[in-house]
């Protein structure tokens, strides 16, 4: 029973001493457990600043660059206009309406219900459709544009009815002459992947940069300058505030030489015809007055979205409707290349004003015949009568005593032969031949008959109108070394022109032989474009024909009575004319190509006829440019 | 089990009153406060939709704190198992709803509020546990048999929490208890032996546990930035908030990130960045020093109680109340994977207020009837 009590005892002081064993057990994990969260608090406080504080800068760049959103702002393109300030290059406003797909609650019943207020395609209703798929939710899409002020209105009343629609108005280029100044003024058009350089402006959604012409060549200038908006966007892209705005600056305006009207006068007389070209220039300062080639396009098509079936024909077109054929198509200068002969014969001496030379229809060298145009030929020729009735033969012999050499040397001297520096980045260098040049282009010698076909402008040879042009206007500016150009400011920058062009070596007793062929050209009784003379002698004009090889007629076909007329009209020479009016102090000068036109008196000088009168009436030369 | 010193009990509800922690009461007013603050800012400088209604739950929740403070520990004592099943049936309640409704419901709408079951369930646990420990001597934590019933004690809810899915708050319970079991005694090579398990248990979870969009959570914890616009984006952007705030803060509604909703779920479990935004590692590190300073009131209840009931209870809530705060803030800075869990007393939310208030009211309770006789 003691034992008992004892054992009692000691087991209920055992359980006591336990249970204060176990508050302190307690005592002791709590204070554990205090420390674990004392530790946890310390780690997020040190990962705090450990963001804050170490790492503080960093995210606060990244902070503002989620919140701030540089907004571009397009600066407005440059205008173009001629040398009495009309335009021809202009933007338009133009009225758009765009959506917004995510605010869109139905994106295609909002469409459908967005035709019954303006004319909208089911091809139109599809293809926003489609973007709206490509592109992300938030980005604006263009539904149309081009609307007129009533469609505007229209939408505009209704827009609570579209959520997420809006209307803008944007900017377009627009191209008053259309046609007319379609290659030299060039057009506008979007940016492709190897434009996009390290100007960021290119970046912005429908900018536009200069694909052709002066568009392309002066773009820079044209282009401006971006100003960029600082704006605060929350999360879904959405402006919030503006922060800072600095405006854009419009591109300069660009003045061109050209006269609108006279380019549009030429553009219609070219377009008479199947495929022509024709360039009309100041014969002393090297203003481009006009700088046409037919068949045109409409410029404003490529801004205002292009037909592809307008598209397929411009392609598939073999007068080549959207090459400039001013400055980069190569004709074999033909018969107005004997300009050049003719001053390389009086250069070197070989010829002067009385050496005479009898045409008999063919001239033998070795055992080859080379043939006059005129069968039976011109008898007994001078310098005047071979310009004035383009006598072959007589420059067969010439260019027998002179040589393919001293030939070349004049025609680069004359401007042709190499790219002229123009204003137009389509511009193309022709091709002067020489000995030197055919053993680089096939590694043979250079024959004397190509040397007699290179003296009436046939075989290698090949010019631009424009280079024809200048070839001319050095000829009767008195032997000045013009350039042809388009803008004041490059004519200052690049050509350094101070005033005059450099005086040329030559004389101008021989400058006045060669004038007096080209005379008696059209104002003589012999000449080969009597038929296009100007009857009143202030505004006579003279010129040269050429009539460029195509395809050669066979002995067999010229025996049956076959004409260039009867061929096909890609088989048909070429008509070629340069020009110069007025005779007595010559101001304008031209040059015309008429593509497969069969002959230069026929087709060519006509053209030079009409629009050399034209240019005298119109006088731009006597408006000074302002630059 | 006599006491050496017995203090007749004091029911006289204004003594009671004197003898609540007013300290811990004005704690907890400036961390709500603090809360208010940023979710008037979260609102763009209103208080509605947010701010006005969460201050109208607080004065409810603190109402129902003093209430059960002043509640004799006994009481809830007794009410322990009603309060657990309950709150079991709650789950369950929930999870036929689930089904039955459309998808995933973690909440019964009851008019005024929108109450969670599983925030309730986890005081409940503790409750249990507490009161299945109050008796239990060492010898008895050592005795793998008597922890099968506490083990089953968090199983259940947990089983039920995990059925919605909710893995963060079925972690949170698990966690909670371990703590518990670890405060009455449990062997240390219990928890060893446990925490093995666990990791061999991971690969299997992955595999055949594991939700997809819970297994996205953690691939983008591992790597946030491999998804910056995707999973990734919450806590990326989260971070950026954060880090952008530097020391000073980007001052009282200048949050850029919160305010231009670059954060998401700022008003709710992505608050503290929002406060850490605007007010710097300056108010970051003074929220964490009160909540530190609401640990140190929850371990010094739990000492001076003098029965096991309270002093686990008290200790239970507390670390119940910090898993809370270490989980929410940890996630919001990148420490952990992102488990939807709000910070409590600051994001918005009625459930979570309520199950903060009412386990301070019981913190309260064991402390001002720290010395009543638990029986069993």
């Amino acid at each position: 029973m003691k034992s008992f009590r004892k054992l009692a005892r000691q087991k209920s002081r055992r359980a006591r001493k336990r249970n204060i064993d176990h508050a302190k057990v307690f005592s002791r994990r709590a204070f554990v457990i205090g420390a674990a969260q004392f530790g946890l608090l310390g780690v997020l406080g040190g990962r705090l600043a450990w963001l804050q504080v170490v790492h503080g800068a960093r995210y606060r760049t990244l902070s503002d660059n989620n919140r701030i959103d540089m907004k571009m702002l397009a600066p407005v393109r440059g205008e173009i206009v001629d040398r009495f300030g009309v335009p021809l290059a202009v933007n338009n406003q133009n009225f758009r309406v765009l959506i917004i797909p995510e605010q869109a609650k139905n994106l295609e019943q909002s469409l459908r219900s967005l035709s019954k207020h303006i004319e909208l395609s089911e091809k139109d209703i599809q293809s926003v459709l489609k973007q709206a798929k490509k592109t992300a939710k938030f980005i604006p899409i263009e539904i149309k544009d081009d609307l007129s002020w009533e469609d505007v209105a229209r939408i505009e009343v209704n827009l609570p009815d579209f959520p997420g629609m809006s209307t803008d108005v944007g900017q377009r280029r627009s191209y008053p002459l259309g046609e007319a100044t379609a290659h030299v003024v060039g057009y506008v058009g979007a940016v492709n992947k190897e434009e996009i350089g390290d100007d960021p402006v290119l970046s912005l959604p429908g900018f536009k940069i200069g694909k052709t012409g002066a568009e392309k060549r002066f773009d820079l200038d044209l282009r401006g300058q971006k100003g960029s908006a600082e704006v605060e966007v929350n999360v879904a892209g959405r402006q919030v505030r503006e922060l800072n705005t600095r405006n854009s600056r419009a591109g300069d305006r660009l003045m061109l030489s050209l006269d609108g009207e006279l380019q549009r006068f030429t553009q219609e007389r070219l377009a008479k015809e199947r495929s022509a070209t024709a360039v009309i220039m100041d014969a002393h300062t090297g203003a481009v007055y006009a700088l046409c080639s037919s068949p045109a396009f409409d410029p404003n098509l490529f801004t205002a979205g292009m037909p592809a079936d307008v598209w397929e024909d411009l392609l598939a077109d073999p007068a080549h409707p959207l090459t400039n054929k001013a400055i980069a198509g190569q004709y074999p200068p033909a018969s107005t290349f004997k300009i050049v002969s003719a001053l390389t014969g009086l250069r070197t001496g070989h010829i002067n004003s009385k050496r005479v030379t009898h045409c008999r229809g063919v001239y033998n060298y070795g055992k080859d015949k080379f043939h006059c145009w005129k069968r039976g030929g011109h008898g007994w020729v001078d310098l005047t009568k071979s310009l004035a009735v383009s006598c072959d033969t007589f420059y067969y012999e010439l260019a027998t005593d002179v040589g393919i050499g001293k030939i070349a040397e004049t025609a680069r001297m004359l401007g042709l032969g190499s790219a002229l520096d123009f204003d137009l980045p389509e511009e193309r260098p022709g091709l002067v031949p020489d000995k030197q040049w055919k053993m680089g282009y096939n590694g043979q010698s250079w024959q004397p008959g190509e040397t007699i076909v290179a003296s009436i402008g046939q075989g290698y040879l090949l010019a631009t109108p424009l280079q024809l042009a200048v070839m001319t206007a050095r000829i009767v500016n008195g032997g000045y070394a013009v350039k042809p150009w388009m803008t004041k400011r490059h004519l200052l920058s690049r050509h350094h022109f101070t005033g005059n062009w450099p005086k040329m070596d030559v004389s101008d007793k021989h400058l006045a032989q060669i004038k007096k062929g080209l005379e008696y050209v059209v104002n003589h009784s012999t000449g080969t474009a009597k038929g296009s003379k100007i009857d009143d002698p202030e505004l006579a004009f003279g010129g040269k024909t050429g009539t460029g090889q195509v395809r050669r007629i066979t002995m067999a076909q010229r025996r049956a009575g076959i004409k260039n007329e009867d061929l096909d009209w890609v088989q048909r020479h070429h008509a070629l004319f340069v020009g110069y009016a007025p005779l007595k102090a010559p101001r304008y000068v031209c040059a015309v190509v008429v593509e497969h036109g069969i002959g230069g008196s026929l087709t060519a000088a006509p053209i030079a006829r009409d629009i050399l009168l034209e240019a005298q009436k119109r006088n731009p030369a006597s408006v000074v440019m302002e630059i | 089990m006599s006491r050496p010193i017995s203090i007749q009990s004091d029911h006289n509800p204004l003594h009671k009153l004197q003898q609540i922690n007013w300290g811990l009461v004005i704690l907890i007013c400036t961390i709500a406060s603090i809360g208010f603050a940023a979710l008037y800012s979260a609102a763009g400088g209103n208080f509605d939709p947010w701010a006005s209604r969460q201050i109208a739950r607080f004065f409810v929740g603190v109402i129902a704190m003093f209430i059960v403070a002043l509640i004799d520990i006994k009481w809830w004592f007794r009410l322990t198992w009603p309060a657990y099943f309950g709150g079991l049936f709650l789950l369950v309640i929930v999870e036929v709803m689930g089904h039955v409704g459309m998808g995933a419901q973690r909440w019964i709408d009851l008019g005024f509020m929108k109450l969670q079951p599983s925030e309730m369930m986890k005081i409940a646990v503790v409750m249990a546990l507490a009161r299945y420990f109050n008796a239990a001597t060492i010898d008895d934590m050592r005795r793998i048999y008597f922890l099968i019933i506490p083990a089953l004690i968090i199983l259940a809810p947990v089983a039920l929490v995990m059925l919605q899915p909710d893995l963060g708050t079925a972690l949170m319970i698990v966690m909670a208890g371990a703590a518990m079991f670890f405060m009455a005694g449990a062997s240390i090579w219990l928890f060893i032996g446990a925490g093995a398990a666990v990791t061999a248990a991971i690969p299997i979870a992955w595999q055949f546990i594991m939700h997809d969009y819970q297994k996205q959570r953690v691939r983008t914890f591992l790597n946030p930035e491999s998804d910056p616009l995707g999973a990734g984006y919450h806590i990326t952007q989260s971070k950026i908030a954060l880090g952008s705030g530097g020391v000073q803060g980007r001052g009282f509604l200048e949050g850029t990130q919160a305010r231009l909703n670059f954060l998401p779920e700022k008003e709710t479990d992505f608050i503290f960045t929002l406060w850490a935004e605007e007010q710097g590692l300056i108010g970051g590190v003074l929220l964490l020093v009160l909540f530190g300073l609401v640990f140190i009131y929850g371990l010094r209840i739990a000492l001076r109680s003098r029965h096991n009931y309270g002093r686990y209870l008290a200790l239970g809530l507390c670390v119940n109340f910090s898993l809370y705060v270490f989980i929410n803030i940890a996630m919001v800075m990148g420490l952990i994977p992102v488990v939807g869990a709000p910070l409590p007393m600051i994001s918005y939310g009625g459930t979570s207020m309520l199950a903060a208030l009412i386990s301070f009211g019981l913190m309260m309770s064991v402390n001002i009837h720290y010395d009543s006789k638990v029986t069993r």
